[in-house]
């Protein structure tokens, strides 16, 4: 019987915000005023994330990464993350921004392993660079092809 | 006939000689229409017997996939026509195309097309395999699959039920019967 | 002796779809795995930017085609959170219905494929001929056998009637008497259960490290279920529990998936018990406001996430589809390595292959 130890001390949302905004200045991560149920919704600063991923696995119990996506928004680059916390049931969504001529950002695979083809996927279609990633390759399209293809300004094929 | 070679026949290689005396004999039995009689009266066995044991690739793509195996589940049997799966494309002789064909997969299936051995037949199933369908727009599918190896048989249907697929493969059987291929079949 | 790599696909019995696993053996023995994807890619996400929002539906149905109406269901639940829309209470059962009939199908087509790799071929003639029935119910619900095109932004597309709910209950009741069947088959073969006992061990810590989800993280003894754990729906209201399984191996996958078929039957039932009267379908407005929208739900093969942005138009300005196979097909290496090439199959069938939503 695997014993699941981490259940024992949740916390609830209002702790997490809490201990999140005590944690950090209001320049480095922002929590958004849009109240969902077991929702937290902030925005963090690009050289914060790595921290605040970290603060978030070891101090408040997020061990799951669920989702890591790039979204174009023409004028800058964003990626969104999503985590997830088994023991508090919350799922906190991150939203970074990046500048368009320089999309870097520290990756979070070192913390979740389960981040690692999200990041792939995100440099396969953005082009945005995770700096200390493992293996920063193409996944899903070839190896030679020369397009980001989410980008807004590739357009698709077809009719 | 070419007999160009002929007085210095004893001196060829025996490669030069396998290759000499084959394109006599054929040569011969095209002339004197011995192999155009062995083709007449073989073919009606050979359609036969090619008709009755369509195997294809067992080669899932996408959806049409799940439908190719309901096909040959207990209430549709595709067995009763002949339709038996080998994962082997030299076993085969029907390459069914069931999905939509990306860039990274052509050069993959227009492989898998030239390992299966003549002769052959593919059966193009579903929108995605036939024209693109609900992908037309996209940026990395094949906007059907006749753009790269030739198709005898198109199936429609989004995903084709597995009443259309055995359809299909009947009038797969009708287009054999007709064709009657004999005994030699690159004439 | 020396090491090779070798390609196990894209076309290889084992793949239950396309893609390639390339392996490093040494004799017999895996020494390192490597997931080759993306055979499938077909930009969805891309595609979806020039769709109308009730559009989309019929494209998320061809999301993963084994599961097609758990993914329009839950692309259905982030336009909603993105338009703040309450669906009517008898829509929410109605769905909840549907998506464990899914469930049921999709284990169904599962236990199918994996049969075949273990030597069984009986036990896919027995899965799919009760998946017909689930597919017969599909059909007279809404028409079509796989891709659905059944649950709409506000609600869903029709209402049940009577008599497909008497059926709904036959069969419950039929293929509830099957299941011993496929357990007396199973369970009891000596062949079958020392192919899958004590292979492929997951840790609970590695699980939850690298994001498996799904039956595959309740088979490391993990108690994680959206369906519980953030439920959407009417989850909360109804008699059921996580199906958990403390002993991390292939057969613990396969007991987790057994029983959550069993469990849907209960869900079902219960739900036909209390679903109310009433509308099934609201009007949702043509534009979308600015804003995010984000919805998860228990897919059959595990966590399935959409992110949709909206920018005031009628089409999504970006949707993000969290595949839980994507991130399980991940963690194979870990699975994989270590264990013999003829494992292998047994392995990767059971953590349920669906490549059309993995590759988008």
């Amino acid at each position: 019987m695997t014993e699941v130890t981490y259940l024992t001390d949740a916390f609830t949302i209002d702790q997490v915000k809490e201990k999140i905004t005590s944690e950090f200045s209001s320049d480095e991560v922002k929590i958004l005023d849009k109240n969902k149920p077991r929702r937290i919704y902030c925005t963090a600063d690009k050289d914060s994330i790595l921290k605040l991923c970290t603060f978030l696995k070891d101090a408040l119990n997020f061990e799951h990464c669920s989702c890591v996506s790039g979204v174009d928004r023409i004028d800058c680059f964003q990626v969104v993350y999503h985590i997830t916390s088994y023991a508090n049931r919350i799922t906190i969504e991150i939203v970074v921004d990046l500048p368009h001529d320089n999309p870097e950002v520290d990756s979070i695979t070192p913390l979740w392993g389960g981040a690692n083809w999200h990041e792939r996927e995100a440099y396969d279609m953005f082009g945005i660079i995770f700096k200390n990633h493992p293996k920063l390759a193409r996944i899903l399209l070839d190896e030679d092809v020369q397009f980001f293809p989410m980008r807004k300004d590739f357009k698709s094929g077809g009719l | 006939m070419d007999l160009s070679l002929f007085p210095n026949a004893i001196a060829m290689t025996i490669d030069e000689f396998k290759a000499w005396s084959h394109e006599v004999v054929d040569e011969l039995g095209r002339s004197s229409g011995i192999k155009r009689l062995v083709d007449k009266a073989t073919a009606p066995i050979w359609s036969w017997a090619q008709r009755n044991s369509l195997h294809p690739l067992h080669f899932g793509i996408a959806c049409c996939a799940l439908e190719m195996a309901a096909a040959s589940a207990p209430r549709f049997d595709a067995e009763r026509v002949g339709v038996v799966y080998r994962s082997s494309p030299r076993q085969t002789d029907v390459l069914l195309v069931n999905g939509w064909v990306t860039k990274k997969l052509r050069p993959a299936l227009r492989r898998l097309y030239e390992e299966i051995p003549d002769p052959k037949w593919v059966v193009a199933m579903g929108e995605c395999a036939i024209s693109g369908g609900p992908w037309y727009d996209s940026y990395n599918v094949v906007q059907g699959v006749d753009t790269f190896i030739p198709v005898d048989i198109y199936i429609p249907g989004c995903p084709s039920r597995p009443e259309a697929m055995i359809d299909g493969f009947l009038k797969l059987q009708e287009k054999i019967k007709v064709e009657q291929q004999g005994t030699f079949l690159d004439d | 002796m020396a090491k090779m790599w070798i390609n196990m696909g894209p076309q290889h019995p084992m793949t239950h779809g396309l893609w390639n696993l390339r392996i490093e053996v040494d004799g017999e023995t895996v020494t390192n795995s490597e997931p080759v994807i993306g055979y499938l890619h077909r930009g969805w996400e891309k595609m979806v930017e020039d769709r109308t929002y009730p559009q989309i539906i019929p494209m998320a149905d061809r999301l993963c085609y084994g599961s097609s109406y758990t993914w329009s269901h839950v692309y259905c639940l982030a336009v909603e959170d993105l338009m703040e829309l309450e669906v009517p209470e008898r829509a929410k059962y109605i769905r909840v219905i549907a998506d464990e009939l899914q469930r049921i199908a999709s284990h169904l087509m599962w236990l199918a494929a994996i049969g075949p790799d273990l030597g069984n071929l009986t036990i896919f003639l027995y899965a799919m001929r009760e998946r017909e029935l689930f597919m017969d119910l599909f059909q007279s619900l809404c028409g079509a056998r796989m891709t659905y095109n059944y649950t709409r932004i506000g609600g869903v597309r029709n209402d049940t009637t009577p008599e497909w709910e008497r059926d709904l209950v036959r069969t419950l009741d039929f293929f509830e008497k099957r299941m011993v069947e496929y357990e007396d088959l199973v369970d009891r073969n000596v062949v079958f259960r020392m192919r899958m006992e004590g292979l492929a061990p997951l840790s609970a810590a590695d699980a939850i490290n690298l994001g498996v989800t799904g039956p595959s993280l309740r088979g490391s003894g993990v108690d994680f279920d959206v369906r519980q754990d953030d439920p959407y729906e009417v989850y909360e209201n109804l008699d059921w529990h996580p199906c958990v399984q403390p002993d991390c191996d292939v057969y613990a996958r396969y007991r987790v998936r057994m029983d959550e078929m069993r469990m849907s039957v209960q869900i079902i039932r219960d739900a036909l018990k209390k679903m109310p009267k009433g509308p099934v379908r609201v009007k949702p407005p043509r534009y979308a406001p600015e804003g995010t929208g984000m919805a998860r739900m228990e897919d059959p093969r595990g966590e399935s996430l959409m992110y949709v942005i909206g920018d005031g138009t009628e089409k999504p300005f970006r949707l993000k589809v969290r595949s839980p196979f994507f991130v399980t097909l991940s963690a194979a290496p870990v699975m994989v390595n270590g264990c013999k090439v003829a494992d292998v199959p047994s392995i990767m069938g059971m953590i349920d292959v669906c490549m059309g939503e993995t590759d988008r």
